[in-house]
């Protein structure tokens, strides 16, 4: 990853910034593959609104977040690199607490801690670490947006299964129709509760192993 | 017989193998083909011997040690009905009724499975296994009668997809496939798995009401209740003529299942004593420090009571998601026997702990095997030194 620094006339999306963003959505998906962030994927992806929101505001977070400290990335003394982080994080995380109360209260509401334990989300701490530190704004920025987005992806698909078989709604709105509930239809109680959350994730793991052969790890 | 089998192998062997048109489909006509005949696949190289007793006919022991709870508790499911609502019924009244009602779940349950099993030996190019034999049967006995078939259809996919193809099908599950078939149900639809109005199929036609003072209560929901008093005789719930799951009812049709079981080497002798043990600890445990009515009910009713019986003898003894070693299995078995009690006396919520208590063992059976193997290593390694 490093080697982008000595290519200073590399153009805005020549091929390795394009797979900086399209490789988290895949090979190296932070929560299919990496295993990371998963207990806001078990808290908060009951409803699909809910989840959507999560993704937005983890994007927000981790694109600034990595691209301030890729700034500050030659400024920060090595030994305190992880309290500047987290100053870092922490205040962008505050200023998405805010605008979700101002904008849409109901979903920040029904978010509740996650959107503040979004500062111990480890995806965001993990590409800090391993990536905004030594490389420049602009791949940083579009790691960032890219491994947000993989996680992004995850929670939705989770939530939009979730929502229709828990709840027979999507975004709120009453999608399975009620002639299926006169026949004897009902809602499985289990998506709601989070070790089906769990088991969503391990079915799309199982989808994308079984795509893509190389990531099975037989060790 | 002869007829029969030129006519498989002639006419209809050659769509299904390689080239032929329903080539897709050669494991489902290989399956029903050793459903048949004894497969004709011979080992090429090298001379084995093999015991009689493979996976096929150890299937088929355990589905005939089923028999008697099957049985009887079809018969039981038209006893309840017709007490239910008040009508005098003679012994095949009761049997035909129960038949009628607890036929379509076996039904629905095999179908279901069996489907998912054969696309997935498609899939894979295995063999279809036996294993779903048992599983099949034992899902609609651990379920109330009421249960809308088209759950049992979606718990049972669910239970064979999730329980046991993801972990490599028949022999590689962690937990009981059936009883992940019932945990689903319960946690999916509790409306339709837990309450008093779910054990006894009513069904009321024109003319017919249920009688006065009819509950539907579990004699285990009585006793979280509070309503000690109801309780139906020892002698009752030990043949049987409870409302219950379908098959869990009776402690003597189980016995008798246990039997067989135990006759053939098909089940477990150490893991039904070890349960239990472990449930008549608990029970007494609870004797001694009995501050309610619950607690200080004889241990020994715990055995009769629920699915206690039919656990230990069908559900614990899983060869599978049991624990393999011998010491492991008292170990295993004996837990399970205290959680369970554990679960029905202390946690409200749950009238039945014996579902939960296998499968909180059948995780933990992996980790007690581990530490006998090594304690074992130790203790032979104590001797070489010495």
């Amino acid at each position: 990853m490093s080697e982008n620094m000595d290519n200073n006339k590399e153009s805005l999306f020549s091929l390795k910034n394009r797979k900086l963003l399209s490789n988290p959505l895949s090979k190296e998906n932070p929560i299919s593959v990496q295993v990371l962030g998963i207990c806001s994927v078990l808290a908060i992806t009951v409803q699909l609104r809910a989840s959507i929101v999560m993704a937005i505001s983890v994007i927000a977070v981790m694109g600034f977040a990595n691209v301030i400290i890729s700034l500050l990335r030659k400024t920060i003394p090595p030994r305190i690199r992880i309290i500047v982080q987290l100053t870092v994080i922490a205040s962008l995380v505050i200023l998405v607490d805010q605008i979700l109360k101002a904008y849409v209260y109901d979903v920040s509401r029904q978010l509740s801690v996650f959107v503040g334990l979004i500062i111990t989300n480890c995806i965001i701490m993990g590409r800090l670490e391993a990536f905004a530190l030594y490389n420049k704004p602009w791949p940083s920025f579009l790691d960032g947006i890219g491994n947000a987005a993989g996680y992004g992806w995850v929670l939705l698909t989770v939530g939009f299964f979730r929502e229709l078989l828990g709840s027979g709604t999507l975004m709120g709105y009453q999608v399975i129709p009620d002639a299926l509930y006169e026949v004897g239809y009902e809602n499985n109680g289990f998506m709601i509760l989070p070790p089906m959350a769990l088991i969503t994730v391990g079915v799309i793991i199982w989808v994308q192993r079984h795509r893509d052969r190389e990531l099975i790890d037989v060790s | 017989m002869k007829a029969l089998h030129d006519f498989l192998e002639n006419r209809i062997k050659p769509h299904f193998v390689k080239g032929g048109r329903l080539e897709k489909f050669y494991r489902t006509f290989e399956a029903f083909e050793t459903f048949l005949f004894v497969s004709g696949d011979v080992t090429k190289r090298g001379s084995h011997i093999r015991d009689a007793m493979d996976m096929k006919r150890t299937m088929f022991h355990v589905v005939i040690a089923l028999m008697p709870v099957m049985l009887f508790g079809m018969w039981n499911v038209g006893y309840q009905h017709y007490q239910a609502i008040g009508q005098e019924s003679g012994l095949i009244d009761n049997f035909i009724f129960g038949l009628l009602r607890v036929l379509p779940l076996i039904v629905v349950s095999y179908v279901a499975g069996l489907t998912v099993e054969f696309i997935f030996a498609s899939i894979r190019d295995h063999e279809v296994n036996e294993g779903f034999l048992v599983t099949g049967l034992l899902i609609p006995l651990v379920i109330p009668v009421t249960t809308p078939l088209w759950m049992v259809a979606v718990a049972t996919v669910f239970a064979v997809i999730i329980g046991k193809e993801v972990f490599g099908g028949t022999g590689m599950n962690i937990l009981n496939p059936a009883l992940l078939a019932r945990a689903f149900l319960f946690f999916a639809y509790p409306a339709h798995l837990s309450g008093d109005d779910v054990w006894i199929y009513t069904g009321l036609e024109q003319g017919q009401q249920l009688v006065d003072g009819f509950t539907g209560a579990t004699p285990l929901a009585m006793l979280t209740t509070g309503e000690i008093e109801n309780l139906p005789s020892l002698m009752g719930m030990f043949i049987g003529s409870i409302p219950g799951s379908v098959g869990e009812t009776s402690t003597i049709a189980v016995l008798l299942g246990a039997l067989i079981l135990v006759a053939t080497g098909v089940g477990s002798l150490r893991i039904m004593l070890s349960v239990v043990a472990g449930g008549l600890f608990m029970g007494l445990l609870f004797n001694l420090f009995a501050v309610n009515d619950y607690m200080e009910l004889p241990a020994h009713y715990h055995l009769v009571m629920g699915g206690f019986a039919f656990g230990t003898v069908y559900m614990a003894t899983d060869p599978v998601s049991a624990s393999q070693t011998g010491t492991g299995k008292y170990i295993y078995g004996f837990l399970i026997g205290v959680v369970t009690i554990l679960i029905r006396v202390v946690n409200p919520a749950y009238p039945e702990g014996m579902m939960l208590a296998i499968l909180f063992m059948n995780v933990f059976a992996p980790l007690i095997d581990h530490y006998v193997v090594q304690a074992n290593i130790k203790r032979r390694l104590r001797r070489l030194k010495t």
